[in-house]
C-alpha cells in the first residue's frame, strides 16, 4: 500500500506551481477572465511546451495538473481539452492538441444530427466553447469534430458566473464536420476521467481558499488582536483544512482507481467529485466569511475561486446525483 | 501510488482471514449486533488467542513480544477484524497509549517487565491524565507525588479513566515539583492499580454503562524506579502518549466506523413493521451515501498519513483530522440509524430494534467529540500547529 505520488509526479507538481505563480499571477487571471473569451494561441503553446498537453500523460499526471490549475485558477481550456475531450480525440486531433496547435472542447448536451458530412442542431452548455479551436460534438450516430475557427458563426458565448470557464451554445446549420473514428462507448471513460479530474481541480481550489484565509487571519487585526486568535474565526479555518484534506484523499483515490480500472472506480469518482466540489464551495464560503466585507467585494479575488467551485459542483450533476450512484453501490452489494 | 496489497501483504491478509473464520463462532457473521456489555473474562480469553497467534502488537519490536511487522500489517489487521466485526483486544489503552509510551521512554528493564503481559492481555492498563479541575488542560494536573526515601507517595484524584475498574496498571501524570513552571513540574509514573490507597469509583455515563471511572489516590506508594523519563519530564512523556493516541488511532477509527456503516446498511435493508424498507427512500439513500463517502475519506486520509509515516517515521499532518472527522461522522451516522426506527427508536432494551443496539451507540457517540481531545481543542491544534495561525491562549 503506497499512497504517494512518484518523485517525477511531485516534480511535475512543483514545476506547475512555479509556472502558474510566475506566468499566471492572479491579476493576469482576472484580466483574462474579464476580457472577451478567445483562443489564446501563445498561452496554449506554453502549456504544450510544459508537456501538459502530451497525449502520453497518465491519469495521475493529469490529477497533479488538474489540482494545480485549480490552485492557480488557470483561465485556459486545459480541463475541456484534456480532462473532458481528451479520451475521445482521434490521433489527428490528439497530436494537434499535444503540440499546442489546437484546443478542443466536448459538446454532449443537445440535439444534433449529421447528414453527409455536415451537422445541424444545437449543442448546449459547452464548456470553454469560445476559448477553443475545435469542438467534438456528440451527434445521434457518432462523434464529429467541428472547426470553430473556420466556422465561428455558430459559437454563442453565454454570460457565465465563472468567467474563467464560460459555457456557450453551439448552433449548427449544415456546418461541415469531420467524423471521428471513435466509439461512442468511450463517453463512459470521458465521464469517469472528467469526474476524477474535476475532483482534483476542486481540491486545488479548496487549498487556495485555505491559504488565502490563513494568510488573512494571521495578519488582520480587530479589537487589538489578530483575528486568527479568535476561535470563532480560527475554527472556520480549521474546518476548511479538514474539508480540504478529506477531499484530497478522495480525489487521489478516485484518480488512482480510474488509472487502474479498479472495481470501485465508479463509486470512487462519484464520492470524490461530490465531496471535493462541495468542499471547495465550503472552503470558499468560509474564506469569504473570515475576510469580512473585503471578501464580498468584486475587487477581491475570492469570488473568482468561489465561482469556479460552484461551476465544478454543478458539472455532471450536483452532489445528490453522485450520492445516488454511491447509494446504489453501497446498498446493492 | 498503489493501494493494492503486496504479495506479502496479501498473504498476511489471507492468513488472518482464515484464522478469524476458524476462531470465531460459526454463526458469528449472521448474529444481530449486540449492545455488547463488556464481558471481561471472554475478552481476556480472546486477547490471549490473538496474542498466541501473533496478531497483537504487530508493529512492536520482536524482542518485547511484538511482531516486528511493517505498519501496513496493522492496517490490514484492523480492516479484516472490522470486516468480520471481531471482538476487540482487552487492552485498548495499553496497546494504544501505555505500550507505545513505554517503548519510546522506558528502560530496557521496564520494556521487558511490562510489554509482554500487556500484549497477552494478562495485564490491563488504564490512563490517569484528566482531573476534575483539568480536563483538556493536562498541564494543570494537581495530583501530586512526593519522594519519601525510594518511594513516591501519590495523593489526588483522576477522572474519565476508561477501564480503571478492571485495570492492573495505570499510566499516571503527577505533579512532582509544585514550584516549577506548570509544564515542567510534571512526572509520569507507572502505578500498580492493586496498591493500597487506590480507590476506583465507576462513573455512570449517559448510556447507563460505567465505562469511565474516578480514581482516588491516598498515600499510594510507588517505587522510585516506576517512572518513565526523569522527574519533570512528565509533560514530554505524556505528549508521546497523546501523539500516539491521535496518530495511529486513525486506522482503528476507520475500522470502527466501517463496522457502524455495515450495521447501518443492514438496518436500512430491514423492513419496518409497516413493510417499508428504509433503503428504498431516496432521502435515506442520500444520507447513507454521505456516511459511506465520509468513511472512505477517513480511510484514505489515514492511508496518506500512514504512507508519510512509513517514509519519514512521522505521521503526516493530514492525520490530525482523523479523530475530529470520525467523531462527528459517528454521531451523525448513529442518529441516522435511530431515525430509521421511528418511535421504536425510543426503546432501549428488549422489545426494541436489535435490543437497543443503536440507542446505546447513539448515546455513546456523544462522548466521541469530548474524549481524547475535545473537538474544540482539536480545532485549535489544527489552526495553530498545522495551519500556523497564532496561538489563542
Amino acid at each position: 500500500m503506497d499512497f504517494a505520488f512518484s518523485e517525477e509526479q511531485e516534480l511535475l507538481r512543483a514545476s506547475a506551481r512555479d509556472y502558474l505563480a510566475d506566468r499566471w499571477p492572479l491579476d493576469r487571471v482576472v484580466a483574462t477572465a474579464d476580457a472577451e473569451p478567445s483562443f489564446d494561441a501563445a498561452a496554449w503553446k506554453e502549456l504544450a511546451d510544459l508537456g501538459w498537453l502530451d497525449p502520453s500523460l497518465g491519469m495521475l499526471e493529469h490529477a497533479v495538473i488538474a489540482e494545480e490549475t485549480g490552485f492557480g485558477l488557470l483561465p485556459q481550456p486545459w480541463f475541456a481539452s484534456v480532462a473532458l475531450a481528451g479520451p475521445v480525440l482521434d490521433d489527428e486531433l490528439s497530436e494537434a492538441v499535444g503540440n499546442g496547435d489546437r484546443a478542443v472542447t466536448l459538446a454532449r448536451d443537445g440535439d444534433v444530427t449529421a447528414s453527409s458530412g455536415a451537422l445541424s442542431g444545437v449543442a448546449r452548455l459547452v464548456p470553454d466553447l469560445a476559448s477553443v479551436t475545435d469542438v467534438v460534438v456528440v451527434a445521434a450516430d457518432g462523434l464529429y469534430a467541428v472547426d470553430v475557427v473556420a466556422h465561428p458563426e455558430g459559437v454563442i458565448p453565454l454570460s457565465t458566473m465563472d468567467r474563467t470557464r464560460r459555457l456557450g451554445e453551439l448552433r449548427l446549420d449544415g456546418t461541415p464536420a469531420r467524423r471521428l473514428d471513435v466509439d461512442l462507448a468511450k463517453l463512459v471513460d470521458v465521464r469517469r476521467n472528467a469526474l476524477a479530474l474535476a475532483a482534483c481541480e476542486a481540491v486545488g481550489l479548496a487549498q487556495r481558499a485555505l491559504d488565502l484565509a490563513a494568510e488573512y487571519t494571521k495578519t488582520r487585526q480587530q479589537f487589538g488582536r489578530i483575528i486568527g486568535t479568535y476561535q470563532g474565526v480560527s475554527h472556520r479555518v480549521s474546518n476548511i483544512y479538514v474539508a480540504t484534506q478529506l477531499s484530497r484523499s478522495l480525489a487521489y483515490w478516485a484518480a488512482w482507481a480510474v488509472a487502474e480500472g479498479d472495481a470501485q472506480q465508479d463509486a470512487a469518482v462519484a464520492a470524490a467529485k461530490s465531496a471535493a466540489s462541495e468542499a471547495a464551495v465550503f472552503a470558499c464560503e468560509n474564506a469569504i466569511q473570515v475576510h469580512g466585507g473585503i471578501g464580498f467585494t468584486w475587487e477581491h479575488v475570492l469570488h473568482r475561486f468561489y465561482k469556479r467551485a460552484q461551476w465544478l459542483e454543478a458539472f455532471e450533476g450536483y452532489g445528490r446525483d453522485h450520492r445516488a450512484i454511491v447509494a446504489e453501490a453501497v446498498l446493492a452489494s | 501510488m498503489d493501494f493494492r496489497d503486496t504479495p506479502e501483504e496479501a498473504q498476511f491478509r489471507a492468513d488472518l482471514r482464515a484464522w478469524l473464520t476458524s476462531n470465531l463462532p460459526d454463526d458469528w457473521t449472521t448474529r444481530t449486533p449486540s449492545v455488547g456489555h463488556f464481558d471481561v473474562d471472554a475478552a481476556r480469553v480472546w486477547s490471549k488467542k490473538l496474542f498466541d497467534a501473533g496478531y497483537v502488537g504487530l508493529t512492536w519490536p520482536k524482542e518485547y513480544g511484538g511482531g516486528g511487522a511493517p505498519y501496513p500489517h496493522q492496517g490490514i489487521y484492523l480492516e479484516e477484524t472490522a470486516r468480520i466485526a471481531a471482538p476487540d483486544h482487552i487492552g485498548g489503552i495499553g496497546l494504544g497509549m501505555a505500550g507505545p509510551t513505554i517503548i519510546a521512554w522506558g528502560s530496557d528493564e521496564q520494556k521487558k517487565r511490562y510489554l509482554a503481559p500487556l500484549l497477552s492481555g494478562e495485564e490491563v492498563w488504564c490512563q490517569g491524565f484528566s482531573e476534575p479541575g483539568s480536563g483538556s488542560d493536562l498541564a494543570g494536573a494537581r495530583t501530586r507525588a512526593e519522594l519519601d526515601g525510594d518511594t513516591w507517595v501519590v495523593n489526588g484524584q483522576k477522572v474519565w479513566s476508561s477501564w480503571a475498574h478492571i485495570a492492573d496498571w495505570c499510566i499516571l501524570v503527577v505533579r512532582t515539583d509544585p514550584e516549577a513552571e506548570k509544564h515542567r513540574g510534571l512526572s509520569f509514573l507507572l502505578v500498580d492499580m492493586h496498591s493500597p490507597g487506590i480507590e476506583v469509583r465507576p462513573l455512570k455515563q449517559i448510556t447507563g454503562d460505567p465505562e469511565f471511572n474516578e480514581i482516588f489516590f491516598t498515600d499510594v506508594r510507588v517505587p522510585r524506579e516506576s517512572m518513565l523519563g526523569q522527574p519533570g519530564e512528565g509533560w514530554n512523556v505524556a505528549m508521546t502518549t497523546l501523539l500516539h493516541e491521535r496518530g495511529t488511532l486513525g486506522f482503528a477509527l476507520t475500522a470502527a466506523l466501517e463496522r457502524q456503516l455495515n450495521n447501518l446498511v443492514r438496518l436500512a435493508r430491514q423492513p419496518s413493521p409497516d413493510g417499508q424498507v428504509p433503503a428504498d427512500d431516496p432521502v435515506i439513500r442520500d444520507a447513507i451515501a454521505r456516511e459511506w463517502i465520509d468513511l472512505q475519506a477517513l480511510r484514505f486520509t489515514n492511508y496518506r498519513s500512514l504512507t508519510t509515516l512509513a517514509k519519514t517515521g512521522v505521521p503526516g499532518p493530514e492525520g490530525s483530522v482523523a479523530k475530529l472527522h470520525w467523531s462527528e461522522t459517528n454521531q451523525r451516522l448513529t442518529k441516522l440509524a435511530l431515525s430509521l426506527e421511528g418511535l421504536a427508536s425510543q426503546l432501549d432494551g428488549e422489545g426494541g430494534v436489535w435490543d437497543g443496539f443503536w440507542q446505546y451507540q447513539q448515546l455513546r457517540s456523544r462522548g466521541n467529540t469530548i474524549e481524547a481531545g475535545t473537538s474544540e481543542i482539536l480545532r485549535n491544534i489544527v489552526a495553530e500547529r498545522v495551519v500556523g495561525l497564532p496561538r489563542s491562549r
